[in-house]
């Protein structure tokens, strides 16, 4: 299936996020942020000392990207996903904080996987490696924090029709296993 | 003896930097191509086509195929009768800030593995030099990702293990690696050696072409019929599922212990980014 969704995901879209399953094509229109592993510690280090996030996670989502730097006239770099489970540390505390999707590239933890269906998120893919192309659907970025982390800081994306891969879905069921599981042949 | 102008090596590396991170190459191209033309899965060929259609982007705009634009190894071959002066790594470092600065690659490095803080200009490079008779100077350079580097190894087999032990070891690895390094993926792998000369080798495997085989028969079956084995785990473009896991397996072997059977994995991603020439 194909689904559009806005993010921050509306009241009425709430119920979308349960429609969807892995395997299915999502394509987000709205803002998203970056953070990557150095990022995702900080946020960590406030929620556990009771301090506010620098941003409101809430039906947000998070995409681990660190971009090349903007050409001139060019709105970002390119912008293809990092590895996942570098994050998986981090997750389930930004889960509690509201957000409800993470994009990256890549198999996660069984203990994340759990996490999804417990607090009802999703998690997609982009195209590792496809980092120009995805560029295109960005329309604007700005900084957000954390500006010393370089690429790796924390930035604000509006995306247009931004393609994804529902990879782990919010009942447990995980596109990597059931795709391997189609095409495996015995040596 | 040629004298070498270090100047010339540093414009040269950043020329080669900056080619390799947004021109794959026609060649690498066609060869994706026909790997999608045979792939089952449809996701899997939707994949394909959309790196394709990446990497034309890219080539045509000049922006990088990937964000991870890597840690730079360079490959140095200096002949005997030529001669340079002054710092051959300080010319290959300042190459490389230079076009990591000026061209707006990422910057990936850190001072120290310990302290994580970023050099800010992709420095230091990793070199590797050596020494051929006669009077060239060959550069080769390759931005390295972190993604596809995670997921490499290096094991001490003995020399039970075999030709059996060394394809489970790859096996067992790209599996465990499944979609993290960015199927599909080339494999170089080193046999023989010692540590670090399996490592070395299996790098140097990933600078061949990629239509390139082996002509020593022992590597040229096995890089025939790992090809075949890794395909068959259904790992797919980006672990999916799908017949495209791996688009070619490189091995590069070496005389060893009589105790030891070295084996180094290096892993590259679908952005198989290595650009040389001569000087």
């Amino acid at each position: 299936m194909e689904y559009k969704l806005n993010v921050p995901i509306t009241k009425e879209d709430e119920e979308v996020i349960l429609k969807l399953r892995a395997g299915d094509v999502v394509y987000l229109t709205g803002v998203i942020y970056t953070a990557r592993d150095a990022a995702h510690k900080r946020f960590v280090e406030l929620i556990d000392k009771g301090l506010e996030l620098p941003v409101d996670f809430t039906n947000g989502a998070i995409y681990y990207v660190g971009p090349t730097p903007a050409k001139p006239g060019r709105v970002i770099g390119s912008a293809g996903p990092t590895s996942s489970y570098r994050m998986d540390p981090y997750s389930e505390k930004l889960m509690q904080q509201g957000l409800k999707i993470m994009i990256g590239k890549g198999s996660r933890s069984d203990e994340y996987k759990e996490q999804l269906v417990k607090y009802k998120c999703v998690y997609l893919s982009t195209i590792g490696g496809a980092a120009a192309s995805i560029s295109e659907s960005i329309k604007k970025c700005d900084l957000v924090a954390y500006e010393d982390l370089g690429a790796e800081a924390l930035r604000r994306l509006e995306v247009e029709d931004f393609y994804t891969i529902v990879t782990y879905d919010a009942y447990g069921n995980d596109l990597y296993q059931e795709g391997v599981k189609m095409y495996e042949k015995h040596n | 003896m040629r004298e070498i102008d270090l100047k010339l090596v540093t414009k040269k590396v950043e020329e080669l930097l900056l080619d390799a991170c947004s021109n794959i190459g026609c060649k690498f191209l066609d060869y994706l191509n026909e790997f999608k033309e045979r792939e089952e899965s449809e996701l899997g060929k939707e994949i394909l086509s959309k790196i394709i259609e990446n990497d034309k982007l890219a080539m045509k705009q000049n922006l990088p195929m990937c964000q991870d634009t890597g840690i730079v190894v360079c490959f140095l071959e200096i002949g005997s009768e030529v001669i340079f002066k002054g710092d051959i790594y300080e010319a290959i470092n300042q190459g490389v800030s230079n076009a990591y600065i000026n061209g707006y690659l990422r910057k990936s490095v850190v001072e120290h593995p310990l302290n994580r803080i970023n050099t800010k200009n992709n420095t230091p490079a990793i070199v590797h030099i050596k020494s051929v008779v006669g009077d060239t100077f060959k550069i080769t350079v390759a931005p390295k990702g972190g993604g596809s580097e995670n997921m490499s190894l290096v094991k001490m087999l003995i020399p039970a293990d075999g030709v059996e032990g060394i394809k489970k070891l790859v096996l067992d690895t790209v599996r465990y690696a499944g979609g993290k390094p960015c199927p599909p993926i080339i494999i170089g792998l080193g046999i023989g050696g010692d540590l670090e000369k399996a490592a070395l080798l299996a790098k140097e495997a990933l600078m061949r072409e990629i239509d390139d085989e082996a002509s020593d028969p022992y590597a040229n079956k096995l890089e025939k019929e790992l090809l075949e084995e890794v395909n068959n785990l259904g790992i797919g473009p980006m672990g999916f599922g799908g017949r495209t896991t791996c688009l070619a397996v490189k091995v590069n072997c070496f005389p060893c212990h009589i105790a030891s059977l070295p084996v180094a994995i290096n892993i590259q991603c679908h952005a198989n980014r290595h650009k040389s020439c001569e000087l």
